[in-house]
């Protein structure tokens, strides 16, 4: 800003500022204001990052209280036992691989639904393309409980209860949505003339996708794997309905804040939470990496 | 249609078409018109089902408008999800523009590390970590009594916990969109603004708020079916007087074991939900496709 200001000086150094309105913000009111946006700026940005950050903290400070519930007031001496008894915990451990099962379930559904239907997808056109992708999304735009119940009615129809089997099939539809459109959107940057130019060379068409169009989208996949495996991990409200008697993580730490509460999970959320950040800061780390190398090329 | 086929030949192209259909069909349609017909069909004991006093009836969405309770309940979720959804682009609009206007390369890193983190844990923690900081004895009341700025400790648990730790879990999903619509916007266009002398209020409302159009509707679109779909939130921090109509519908099933008045009130949400989604897109002139990508 104050460069083009002095720029603009230095160029026409004897005419009149060219620029009359922003003379205005160097006068009186426009000069406080000047100076107290960037400071409300930041107060804000530093409010938002508390309001941001402290809920974690303080989940993860109560990991450590010696306290039979789980709070930070009143302090009643800092202890590791929490964290030694959340692996101990049969309970937990078997909630988290029931998360597991129905998360590796979602997965192996939700990849080859997905890409399958992002093809379907992307040889479509016109008004036929527009009604499939509004239907393809619907998922995605309907309350995850709804999800659960149609899909509880409709297998009790066949005599088939809430379990594993549901609970898979119940995430994977709205969970196929996603997948879909990451898929999509790497469909949309690939280059149709390398399958033409495989073909012409004979390959089979099961060898081209397997060769050209399956390595293509192999980031997208990874991606979408990731996805939908924390999709399906913190699912609460369509699980809710379809789990049977399975007690994955997220309901597990629910009914055990109705039905007692201990430090332990706020000890299972911290682990969670380091790994997380571990995750977090190795992608953004990668993704930094790759920016500023595109930047530089 | 015959393009996939073209593509990958007939079995290929057959087996990802069946896949397709599987889903849509299988998966999302068939299991929304069981839903529908439960919740237009009377609950019966298995012997009389599928005899002659089971027919179509209205009965179970004529017992959600005239019950005392659940109507009520059922509009203040719409209200407070409508709410949350405003709380959440307040918050988030300033620092989307920040992020993708603002901030050098380094500062965007760092917050979308700080961002992630609370979005990679699940919800039910999330809403745990408020659950503690909104407890009567819990830090909240200890801070604002403090500071002096109240005398007595508050009962945050109920309507306006709910709401709070709600923005919290769904900031993300507004934050994310409009910082990708916001860094699509040419830096030219708002220094030519403020060239020609405009004030920041009205940069904003004239150059970058139109063009955050797309990233605000699907954000609303995202928070407010995340909101009013909850049911971990008002689980977690509400009040008995603060029931959410995700409550009510998971008694249906299975503290009542009315499946089909149930059913209805599924439906009865699904609707409102789809109908606020149309609404919010016909509001900001955004299409379907531009919104979910």
């Amino acid at each position: 800003m104050t460069q083009t200001t002095t720029a603009t000086a230095t160029l026409d150094a004897d005419l009149p500022p060219i620029i009359p309105a922003r003379r205005l913000s160097h006068s009186g009111m426009g000069l406080l204001l000047g100076r107290l946006q960037p400071l409300a700026g930041r107060v804000y940005l530093l409010v938002f990052v508390l309001f941001l950050m402290s809920p974690l903290l303080i989940l993860a400070a109560a990991a450590f209280n010696d306290s039979s519930f789980p709070t930070i007031l009143p302090w009643q001496g800092s202890t590791i036992k929490w964290i030694v008894a959340l692996f101990h915990d049969g309970e937990i451990g078997r909630a988290l691989i029931s998360s597991g099962i129905i998360a590796a379930g979602v997965i192996g559904l939700s990849l080859p639904v997905g890409t399958a239907a992002a093809l379907v997808l992307t040889s479509l056109h016109g008004r036929t393309r527009g009604v499939v992708y509004a239907l393809m999304v619907s998922p995605m735009l309907i309350p995850g409980i709804v999800i659960g119940i149609s899909t509880l009615l409709f297998w009790r129809q066949v005599g088939v209860n809430g379990g594993y089997f549901l609970t898979i099939l119940a995430q994977s539809s709205f969970i196929i949505s996603f997948v879909m459109l990451m898929i999509v959107a790497q469909l949309q940057r690939f280059d149709r003339t390398m399958e033409e130019a495989a073909l012409g060379l004979g390959a089979s068409r099961l060898l081209v996708f397997r060769r050209i169009l399956l390595p293509y989208l192999r980031p997208a996949l990874l991606a979408a794997c990731c996805i939908a495996f924390l999709q399906s991990f913190e699912n609460c409200n369509t699980t809710l309905f379809v789990r049977g008697t399975e007690t994955p993580l997220t309901i597990f730490i629910a009914t055990k804040v109705r039905t007692g509460l201990t430090p332990v999970i706020n000890a299972l959320g911290l682990v969670m939470m380091v790994g997380t950040i571990m995750g977090a800061v190795l992608w953004e780390i990668a993704r930094y990496r790759r920016a500023v190398r595109s930047a530089a090329v | 249609m015959t393009e996939i086929f073209d593509r990958f030949g007939k079995p290929l192209g057959g087996i990802f078409l069946g896949l397709a259909l599987l889903w849509l069909a299988g998966m999302v349609l068939v299991p929304g018109v069981f839903m529908i017909n439960a919740s237009l069909r009377p609950h019966l004991p298995p012997p009389l089902r599928g005899g002659e006093l089971d027919v179509y009836v209205l009965d179970n969405f004529a017992y959600l408008i005239n019950h005392v309770n659940h109507g009520r309940i059922f509009f203040k979720t719409v209200w407070s999800s409508a709410l949350v959804t405003l709380v959440t682009l307040l918050l988030c609009y300033p620092i989307a523009f920040w992020l993708a206007k603002v901030a050098r390369r380094w500062q965007v890193a760092v917050m979308l590390v700080l961002l992630l983190i609370p979005y990679l844990m699940n919800e039910v923690l999330r809403g745990l970590a408020w659950y503690i900081i909104l407890a009567f004895s819990g830090p909240l009341n200890a801070i604002l009594i403090g500071l002096g700025l109240m005398d007595e400790p508050v009962r945050w648990y109920g309507d306006g916990g709910v709401v709070a730790g709600m923005a919290y879990a769904y900031l993300l999903f507004m934050l994310f969109p409009i910082y990708n619509a916001i860094s699509t916007l040419d830096r030219a266009q708002i220094d030519a603004a403020r060239d020609l002398g405009a004030s920041a209020w009205r940069i904003h409302r004239r150059v970058v708020l139109p063009h955050a159009k797309v990233g605000i509707a699907t954000g609303c679109v995202f928070v407010f079916m995340m909101a009013a779909g909850s049911y971990v939130a008002p689980a977690l921090l509400g009040a008995p007087g603060s029931r959410w109509f995700t409550q009510i519908v998971y008694e249906w099933f299975f503290e009542i074991g009315n499946w089909n008045r149930g059913a209805a009130y599924g439906v009865a949400l699904m609707a409102m939900c789809l109908a606020v989604v149309l609404g919010l897109l016909a509001l900001f002139r955004v299409n379907l496709a531009s919104a979910v990508k």
